[in-house]
Formats: structure tokens, sequence, C-alpha cells
């Protein structure tokens, strides 16, 4: 029967992301990671994280801040760039720029990061472009800066962008555009009346996509980052890592999934609410 | 008369001698026959010297495999994890009781080392490696995490009150390491780095690095990168470490260890007991503790200091080394030792916690 045919992929999904998952879940309520001679003893003590340890609040503060930097600059760039391929591309040219957006992908991801140290640092590929223009203007490192962070993750998300905003504004009926035009609306409105809302799916799904792993990313706050690259994303491959606390980091990513969920609910409801008045 | 050598005489030179020594090793027989081992250590760390792992399968007959960590907790969760895999692991003395406790390694037959004869014998029976009276580890090698600062830059270092004072702002390097760093927090605060009684004034301390600090390295690689390419001026880093910089990048360094004194470590190599090949693991210790090795490795890669007096001999008077470990800094080091969980825990959370100052 055709129901049989999502069993692989649920099978997977069970054994893959499920059970790892349980797992963790069961260690968040321990009191030290299982290995060895030590006993089990449960506690809720790593969830009181946030209360012991207040510093976490501002750590993860700066996390979300970064999700939103990330998928908002994401939005801003994708946009654009979908429309422009949907609407003013058609064949050969179409594929190409595809394969462009789609490159990033093709590379992996500690490589993409290590190529930009080359280019943000002071006397990096960036700073020799500005000083060819500006012979005399002082040195001009980005590396080991908040932007530089924002820029790695922004070359890492973007193609998620830009394809579900693609997708979204492909099915848009050309006739729709047409006859706003006929009606005398400038471009202008036709982006704000039914552009902007028809690609609302696309926007979403993209940012959905986007924010959730930007804030739990440590390799680009970690190389690109310096003092200011501390996330909850570092925090927690920290404690699995360096402080050996496994249960700490399994309590302290539930937690985030916690404050992500939060956030969805409260974006789709407003969501909702906006798509029903309009 | 000699005949310049041409093209053809010279392949015909490079044949002979390719199968001269394909003969030769057809018939010696090493007395191992054709074992691998597996080796657990920091990656280009000594054990992975690739010219001296040749010698050693030439000598030996056993070549040697590695796998790798990056911080200690991962070192004891492979151990803990991978049993029968590994034959000989590198363990800083600071975790050899932990790894003992556990029964994850065994007491060591110093009857089956030659070489040991010629150890420190303060090093070869430090208390780090005793458990239950016995040792858990060879004293292979010894070093410090102490100040590195960029030669025409920083005149006369003397103390690691450098990391907070306002000429190198944005130019500092801490290392991403609690022990380390709550450890130079102990020395500036005049505590000791295993037991401060303190950990307030440390947090202090530490958080007034904050406008020098630019960046938290966690590997040699990327401190030689950032350095290279003129990040910052002053650091901490490992005494090895800042030998290798020098000799094979010419990096303008120099290390020091300040008046507040350093922290140093002793790495010992222990046999897992859950290896299967023991025998091949202490021939492979005993190669690790010769002289001979120790010698090339410092000299052409760069080393920390030998737990061997022999080998530290055998060094070159104006070699690199000699420099970096000078014999007064030894009076002058505190050595990382065996800490219980909570107080791991507790400088753990203290790191944390400053990276977070330092961020905001």
């Amino acid at each position: 029967m055709i129901v049989g045919m999502l069993l692989p992929a649920y099978a997977w999904l069970m054994l893959a992301v499920f059970l790892p998952l349980l797992t963790m879940l069961g260690f968040s309520f321990l009191k030290v990671a299982p290995f060895g001679n030590h006993p089990m003893v449960f506690t809720l003590e790593h969830y009181l994280a946030f209360v012991r340890r207040p510093y976490l609040v501002d750590v993860a503060w700066a996390s979300l801040s970064l999700g939103f930097w990330t998928t908002g600059l994401c939005a801003a760039i994708g946009l654009p760039a979908a429309l422009a391929l949907a609407r003013a591309t058609r064949g050969r040219v179409k594929q190409v720029l595809f394969l462009l957006i789609i490159l990033p992908f093709w590379t992996n991801g500690l490589v993409r990061v290590f190529s930009w140290t080359m280019v943000l640092r002071d006397g990096g590929i960036l700073d020799l472009v500005i000083h060819f223009f500006t012979p005399h203007a002082p040195p001009q490192g980005l590396l080991y800066s908040y932007p530089a962070i924002i820029i790695g993750l922004v070359h890492a998300y973007l193609p998620y962008m830009i394809l579900t905003c693609y997708l979204a504004l492909a099915s848009i009926d050309g006739a729709l555009l047409e006859a706003a035009e006929s009606l005398g609306a400038r471009s202008l409105v036709i982006f704000w009346k039914i552009i902007l809302p028809l690609s609302l799916p696309g926007l979403v799904s993209g940012s959905i996509l986007i924010f959730v792993p930007v804030i739990g990313s440590f390799m680009e706050p970690r190389i690109l980052g310096g003092r200011v690259g501390v996330t909850m994303g570092t925090m927690i491959e920290d404690q699995f890592t360096q402080a050996f606390n496994w249960p700490l980091g399994a309590a302290l990513s539930f937690t985030m999934l916690a404050v992500v969920l939060v956030i969805f609910g409260v974006f789709s409801g407003a969501l909702r609410n906006r798509l029903a008045t309009s | 008369m000699f005949q310049p050598i041409n093209r053809r005489s010279f392949g015909l030179l490079v044949g002979s001698g390719l199968v001269a020594g394909a003969d030769a090793s057809l018939f010696i027989r090493p007395s191992h026959a054709a074992e691998t081992i597996t080796v657990l250590n920091w990656r280009g760390y000594g054990t992975d010297e690739a010219s001296a792992l040749k010698a050693f399968a030439a000598k030996s007959g056993i070549s040697v495999k590695h796998d790798y960590y990056n911080s200690e907790p991962e070192l004891i969760t492979k151990l803990r994890t991978n049993p029968g895999i590994y034959d000989v692991v590198l363990i800083n003395s600071a975790r050899t009781q932990q790894a003992a406790v556990e029964g994850m390694i065994d007491p060591i037959d110093f009857a089956k080392l030659s070489n040991a004869k010629d150890l420190s014998p303060t090093l070869k029976s430090h208390p780090n490696f005793l458990f239950k009276d016995k040792p858990f580890g060879v004293a292979w090698v010894w070093g410090m995490n102490s100040l590195a600062v960029r030669r025409d830059k920083v005149a006369n270092p003397d103390s690691f009150a450098l990391f907070g004072n306002p000429d190198y702002a944005d130019r500092v390097a801490l290392f991403d390491d609690a022990a380390t760093e709550i450890g130079i927090g102990a020395l500036l605060t005049g505590q000791d780095i295993n037991d401060p009684k303190d950990l307030k004034a440390i947090g202090e301390k530490l958080k007034s690095f904050k406008k020098n600090v630019k960046l938290l390295w966690s590997s040699e690689d990327e401190w030689n990168k950032a350095f290279a390419a003129g990040a910052f001026d002053v650091s901490v880093y490992w005494s090895g470490a800042a030998v290798r910089s020098q000799r094979r990048l010419k990096l303008p360094v120099d290390f020091v260890v300040p008046k507040e004194g350093a922290i140093g470590w002793l790495d010992g190599l222990s046999i897992p007991s859950t290896s299967t090949k023991k025998e091949a693991g202490y021939a492979f210790i005993n190669y690790m503790i010769d002289p001979q090795f120790y010698v090339e490795w410092a000299t052409t890669a760069g080393a920390p200091a030998s737990a061997n007096i022999v080998a530290m001999n055998g060094l070159p008077a104006d070699d690199l080394n000699k420099t970096i470990y000078k014999p007064e800094y030894l009076t002058k080091l505190q050595f990382m030792s065996a800490m219980p969980d909570d107080r791991r825990t507790a400088f753990a959370d203290l790191w944390q916690e400053t990276k977070a100052f330092y961020a905001k």
C-alpha cells in the first residue's frame, strides 16, 4: 500500500533522530554523565541552570539576537534575489544562477568558515581591496567581531531563504500581477499588496529553517567571533567537549528548544491573525 | 676514474639501491612480526612524527596507528567507551589517577623499559603517577603553559599582569581552557593553582582583562595562524608549541616564565588495561623515552622537555629547547595535579562565566 512507503523514512527518523534525542533527554535529568563507575542519580538541577547561572540569560539573548539578525538579513537579501530568479530569468541563465546559489551547500562548512578568516582578517583580502581604493585608510579587519559572525552565518544559510522564497514566488499566477498593472498599480504597491503576502509561506519556512540552526551555531561564532563569539551553541559544545558535563549540555539544549518553540508559537499566532484579517 | 653521473647511471644507482633495500627488509625478521598498535594522543605530539614511526617500524616491525583527542575529558571518554582499541595512551599526569581509579590503565612494569633507568627520579616517581603506591604512567615530557609575546612589541615581559595592561587593548589571546586560565588567575592572586581558596578573586582578575582580550584560541594551529596574521601580541601559550612556532614558522615569539611563576604539566604514557598488545605497547613506550628519539624530535620539530636526563643533556648547547626550559624555571612552576570532580566543575563554571562576560 502507498502508506507503507512512509515506513523506511519514519523508521530511519525514529532510529537516527528520535532515539539519540530521547537518550539526551534522559541524560539531562542525570547528575553526572553515566560513563565509568558513576552511579545513576536523577536531578532537575541542570534545568535550573538559567537561575543558578544568571550569565546564561545574557548568552541566550545574544544567541537569539544572532538568530534575528541572520534571519532578517537572509530575508532582506534572499527575497529580492528569489524574485529576480523567478520573474526575470529563464533557461540556461536561470540554471547557472541556481547553481551559484547552491554552491555553498557543496562546500564543507568548516572550509567555508576558514576561508572567511582569510577574507576578513587584518591584511586579508577585504582589507587589500579597500586599500586599493583608499590607500590611507586604517587597517580594516573584521575578523573576531560580531559582524564577522553574521557574515559567516548569512553566507551559510542564505540559500535556504532563496530556495523557499523562490518556490513561493514561482507559484504566483502571472495574471494577478498583470491585472494589478492594468488597473494602474505601481510596482511598489504590487510588491506590497500582492507579492509580499503571497511569498509569506516561503519567508516563514525559510526563517524557521534558518533561525533554529543559527541560535545553536557554534562553529562560526567560535572561529570568526574571537572574544565576542560566545553563544548558547559554544556553551553547549563546551559542556560536551571541555567540561564533560553532558547532562548540563543536554539540559541547556532542551531549554533552548523550549524557548524556540515558544517564539514560534507566538509568531505563528500573530501570523495567523494577520492572514485572517488580510 | 670517476665518471660524472648521467641520467642513465643515476637511474641504475637508484634502482640497485631500491633492490638492495628490498632485499635487506626481506631478510631481517623483526622480533614483533607485523603488528599494528593504536596510540591515543593529541595530534602532532611526538608519537606521530612520521620519520620516528618509520624508524620504529624498521627496528621492531611494529607499525603505529593513531587516534586523537582534543581535550582531556574527550580522552577519558574515549578510553571508557572504546575498550580494547588502544595500546598506548598519553595522559596528562593530572588525570592519571582518575584513569587508574576507574581501572582503565595498567600499573607500569619498569623492568620492561630499558630506557627508564635514565628518567629523572623526581619525575619518574612523581606523586601524580601513583595510585595505591603503584606507578600508572611513564614520565615522558613536561612543559609549561606560560606567557608568550611578540618580540618587537613587548619589551621585558615579566608578569601576567600584561593581560590587563591598557597598552595592549585588543592585543591579547587567552587559551580557551578552564584549568589554565583559572591557574593564571590563581598565580596572579598568589594562590595554589590546584586548590585556590578564593575563586571570586580569580574571577574578578580574569574579568579585568576584558578590554584586552581579542580571541580565545584552542589549538596550536589556530594560535599560529592568528599570530602570523598579527591578530595579537600577548598570550598564554604552550612551551613546546613556542619552540615549533619559532623553528618551523619563524614566528617572532618570546616565551617566558614571569615573576608569578607558571603552570607546569607532566605528561606520561600508559598502557590501557584492555589492550591486547601490551608487549608491543611497552616496546613503543621504551622507544618514546629513548634519548635518540627525543633529540631528533626536539631538534627537527620542537618538543617539550624530556623526562629523560640523558635526552636533555643530548641536546645541542644552542638548542631552542635549552633557552626555553631554563633550569631556574623548574623551581617557579606549579605542576597541575589531580583534582576532585566538583572542583573541576567549579573551574569550568567560572571560566564559562568569564567567557560570557568577555562577550557581553
